[in-house]
């Protein structure tokens, strides 16, 4: 029997069908937005309601090794955030790491019904598609981890720039990937292997190749397969003053192709290495405002409990000689390092301070909102349960007002943002949280409410307080689904793995086996993952498919 | 006994004897008889583990002793646990992560107790971790990289053959072009043990000193003064520890195992910190890593999926309708020693041969139910017990190496036993409708609350 729905009498924000605020039904059938349904269809009311596709979280760290990792490592992080079960979900446990089922029914609760995690090994890859089955009501998929893969940094020494693009696209293949992503290319080596060191520059060549060589090489042959999401790329220097530079060289590295900057925030800090930074925010958000084929996300800091994890291994360890909290580091062979520690950000603290407020130019210097994507690289930032309250941050200049009169003034002095009157409107939030990172994602499906789009629909209440507002939805509809009615969870919804399948010539795995056999420790035909992870998936086409 | 004709050959299949989790076996299998005949690759421990799972002929479900079918022993044992008002749920560290999630999962709606293997072997290691942290790599790294190889509390050459030809000392690595020769290997231990030929310095401490020496490294490594009287204290001379200062700081890649001769000792999760922290310090000079050598074959997995779906390792208990952590209450030795549980399923674990007397005596008096491939001591007391096939030798699925891997087997032959996922479904199917039906909730009754 087809499920069959009919929302009447609510206000939509559809920016990608151009609807800004208007009332229109939207008709659902078999998990799809459809043009009409019989009218016997249910019928919910949605008077007085704010109807919006449902959330896209383009850069979060929700499952996998070092999620987990990260989970075992914090039971005070738990202990006093639970989330209950209730007849229909499964329980679990919350904090800036939260179980599976709380990761997937908290992103429902907010009204997000896709999520992306963001860094993956490709060795981890089958973890983290056994913790995505398990995380519920939420679409999912992951960008795999290759910008220090060391198979695939000697085929660029060695100048064999077509097996380079085989193995990548062999790579994306074996793990069930979205993309690729690089994080502080060129930096493990340095890491692992010579004592702890970093790389520096993106020039700085390690061993005869360097990070822009990398950064060049995965960017132009991720646009020549036409994935649906450009390389997805955290920069060398995070969190290091004097660091936009690398930045705007990593952006001006891509020339006129796309390619996606993550976490923005920690990438435009000015200054002196070793001593306190300055906010670069205009220069950062100038270069992306003026070159249309760069997307970001922000990265925001929020106040509170956060938890550091990256495969940025020598940044964790810096972070880890500032707090001497616990820490973890974990190297993958061939393929990754790891850093997780929990951290604190705190309002009288110069950076942290700085580091929020940066945060808060990029969104109010933004010209293209659909290139500026909201996120807190969630839970480095902070956790995603902060996106309402950042939202009305973003949407209320008073209460922003007082927010900045409580932190650190020395560190605003060195802003733009007391000057910053801009608000930002319900279609530019549609914009920054739906629409545009389905958009940069090339999900076609998704973030919209017109017809042939996934039928991923979250209702709110209009409310004057909009951290409020976006803090409750009163439904939330995945697939044609209703999740929540009335604030309660009235169903359940295990959610489907994006994927993509870029074509690759099989003789490169000839070439990449002798090289498992010398320095993997796992055999290379039991590296590939099975189909039988998979669950429910979509294979989203490149554009040469 | 004749060899047939129908024999296969599965390459690349996994042995889940230990925690070394080796997926490089060549097995010769003999469909008609339904057994391993040769297994290439594995060690002593591993030719045994697939020697000895042959097809058995006990009942596939048995309720007190008396063969029953599948279907009535599962609503028993479902029964059985949505009855109970403390019921708890061990072992897990020889099955499946896919069985494993469906055993957190009937807990989750009984509002019982899950626990595995962990709370009696590297639990001490899981709460020093939740302490202090740990830094740590996948094996590959050591075979890659490791020139200072350290055992500490372990042997190896006994529990776990294939560690150190197939990943830590005589493999040929990237950065280690000449295996072994290009590494020191030092083991730490109490006594002589087999593993002591392998290593180029050995280091003898009594008996549970491990922590006052793991102390004065930390100190050493520091530059703090630590006086020669720590030889009498701990049998290990001052200049002996000065050495291995030395090495560690000055190696390009160093990396700390650790057993159970550490973990089960004198001073137990503060012995693991003590190593912990000792690497995490060696880090301000070089590059350090410290691994747990686990034992069973999926204990890894155990801990990786009760976390992820709980945020907890291992003890934990969902009586409020939620998980709290809590070794000492929750583990399963003090449930059972006090009296607290008052029903108990035991999956692919043998508490009744290796448990303390206490827990044992209080495990005759409640209702047990069990999933075993073989019949237990366990499977012996129990009320309800199942008979199931192998993992990794009948059966599919996902294991964790003791490095956090994640590693497909591949299934040698068929067992008419069904495999502890197929039961563990079937039973959290059935409870979840008995605890339905007791809060009179239809199922499905989401889609009609839409309107």
């Amino acid at each position: 029997m087809a499920v069959t729905l009919r929302i009447v009498n609510g206000k939509l924000y559809d920016p990608i069908n151009n609807i800004d605020g208007k009332i229109q039904d939207i008709c659902i059938e078999d998990g799809r937005i459809v043009e009409s349904v019989p009218d016997d269809a249910t019928r919910i009311d949605a008077q007085g309601m704010v109807i919006m596709p449902g959330g896209v979280d383009i850069h979060c760290h929700i499952a996998g090794p070092k999620v987990n990792a990260a989970r075992k490592l914090q039971p005070e992080d738990h202990r006093r955030d639970p989330h209950p079960g209730t007849p229909f979900t499964r329980s679990g446990t919350g904090g800036t790491v939260p179980s599976t089922f709380a990761t997937g029914y908290r992103y429902a609760t907010l009204g997000y019904t896709t999520a992306m995690e963001a860094a993956v090994t490709p060795i981890g890859a089958r973890h983290t598609l056994e913790e995505f089955h398990d995380t519920p009501v939420i679409d999912k998929g992951f960008y795999v981890l290759l910008g220090n893969n060391i198979f695939l940094q000697n085929l660029l020494r060695e100048g064999r720039k077509e097996e380079f693009r085989q193995a990548v696209a062999w790579w994306v293949n074996s793990t069930k990937a979205y993309t690729v992503k690089l994080v502080n290319p060129g930096g493990d080596e340095p890491w692992k292997g010579k004592k702890n060191s970093n790389v520096s520059d993106i020039d700085e060549k390690i061993d005869d190749l360097s990070p822009r060589q990398i950064i060049e090489a995965f960017i132009t042959t991720v646009n020549d397969m036409g994935f649906p999401h450009p390389p997805h790329i955290h920069c060398n220097n995070l969190g290091h003053s004097g660091n936009y530079k690398t930045t705007l060289e990593t952006m001006r590295t891509a020339g006129d192709q796309r390619a996606h900057l993550a976490h923005i925030q920690f990438h435009s800090y000015g200054g002196e290495l070793g001593k306190n930074p300055d906010s670069k925010a205009a220069e950062i958000i100038e270069y992306v405002n003026t070159h249309p084929n760069i997307t970001c996300d922000v990265g925001q800091v929020m106040f509170g409990k956060a938890t550091i994890m990256t495969a940025d291994a020598p940044l964790a360890y810096v972070l880890r000689g500032l707090t001497d909290n616990k820490w973890v580091n974990v190297d993958t062979e061939c393929e990754s390092g790891c850093g997780i520690l929990p951290f604190n950000y705190q309002e009288h603290i110069y950076m942290h301070s700085l580091q929020w407020a940066i945060g808060l130019e990029l969104f109010l210097m933004s010209e293209d909102p659909w290139r500026v994507i909201l996120s807190t690289d969630h839970p480095n930032g902070g956790s995603f349960m902060h996106y309402p309250k950042l939202i009305k941050l973003l949407m209320d200049r008073g209460f922003r007002k007082e927010e900045i009169s409580r932190v650190n003034q020395k560190a605003i002095a060195k802003t733009a943002l007391p000057d910053l009157d801009r608000e930002y409107t319900l279609n530019e939030i549609a914009i920054i949280t739906r629409a545009g990172p389905a958009k940069a994602l090339g999900l076609k499906h998704k973030g919209h409410l017109g017809p042939g789009a996934d039928a991923d629909i979250t209702i709110y209440d209009e409310m004057d307080d909009k951290e409020m507002m976006f803090n409750a939805p009163r439904y939330v509809i995945k697939s044609g689904k209703a999740i929540i009615a009335d604030h309660e969870f009235v169903g359940d919804h295990i959610g489907k793995l994006l994927h993509i399948t870029p074509e690759y010539d099989a003789k490169i795995e000839e070439i990449v086996q002798p090289f498992f056999e010398n320095y993997y420790s796992i055999e290379f035909d039991n590296y590939a993952v099975a189909d039988s992870y998979l669950h429910d998936h979509e294979i989203v086409p490149t554009t040469n498919q | 006994m004749t060899m047939s004709e129908n024999i296969k050959t599965v390459k690349n299949a996994t042995c889940t004897f230990c925690g070394c989790v080796c997926d490089d076996m060549v097995l010769t299998v003999d469909l008609d008889e339904k057994r391993i005949t040769k297994a290439k690759n594995a060690c002593v421990l591993g030719r045994a583990w697939f020697a000895e799972h042959t097809i058995g002929d006990w009942p596939v479900a048995m309720i007190d002793g008396k063969e029953v079918s599948k279907e009535e022993a599962i609503e028993e044992a479902a029964q059985t646990l949505v009855k109970a008002k403390f019921p708890i749920i061990y072992g897990l560290s020889d099955t499946t992560c896919e069985a494993q999630r469906q055993a957190v999962a009937i807990t989750d709606i009984i509002k019982g107790t899950i626990d595995t293997t962990t709370s009696v072997c590297h639990g001490p290691s899981g709460l020093a971790f939740q302490g202090v942290g740990e830094s740590t790599m996948s094996l590959g790294e050591v075979k890659n990289r490791a020139d200072l190889v350290i055992y500490w509390g372990g042997n190896p050459a006994a529990s776990h053959p294939r560690h150190f030809t197939r990943y830590t000392v005589t493999p040929k690595g990237m950065f280690i072009p000449n295996g072994k020769k290009d590494r020191t290997v030092v083991l730490v231990d109490v006594r002589k043990t087999p593993s002591v030929p392998v290593a180029d310095i050995f280091i003898q401490l009594k008996p549970g000193k491990d922590f006052e020496v793991l102390w004065a490294l930390r100190a050493l490594v520091k530059g703090k003064k630590i006086d020669a009287s720590i030889e009498e204290e701990t049998g290990v001379s001052l200049a002996t520890l000065e050495d291995l200062v030395d090495k560690m700081k000055n190696c390009r890649y160093g990396v700390l195992f650790f057993g159970m001769g550490l973990t089960m000792t004198r001073g137990r999760h503060f012995n693991s910190g003590a190593l912990m922290a000792l690497t995490t310090d060696l880090n301000e000079f070089t590059h350090f890593v410290a691994k747990p050598v686990r034992g069973h074959g999926n204990v890894t997995g155990a801990d990786n999926v009760v976390s992820w779906q709980t945020g907890y390792p291992f003890g934990v208990n969902f009586n409020r309708g939620y998980p709290r952590f809590n070794p000492g209450e929750f583990t399963t030795v003090d449930t059972l020693s006090r009296g607290d549980a008052d029903a108990a399923m035991f999956i692919a674990s043998d508490p009744a041969s290796n448990f303390p007397k206490a827990a044992i005596e209080h495990m005759k008096k409640i209702p047990v139910i069990s999933l075993d491939t073989k019949q237990t001591e366990t499977s012996k007391l129990a009320h309800v017990a199942f008979a199931t096939s192998t993992y990794g030798i009948n059966t599919g699925g996902t294991v964790y190496r003791m490095d956090d891997l994640p590693i497909t087997m591949r299934p040698a032959f068929d067992s008419p036993y069904p495999d502890d996922e197929e039961i563990l479904t079937a039973i959290k199917k059935r409870v979840q409708e008995l605890v339905w039906a007791k809060q009179g909730i239809k199922a499905a009754v989401g889609e009609a609350r839409v309107a």
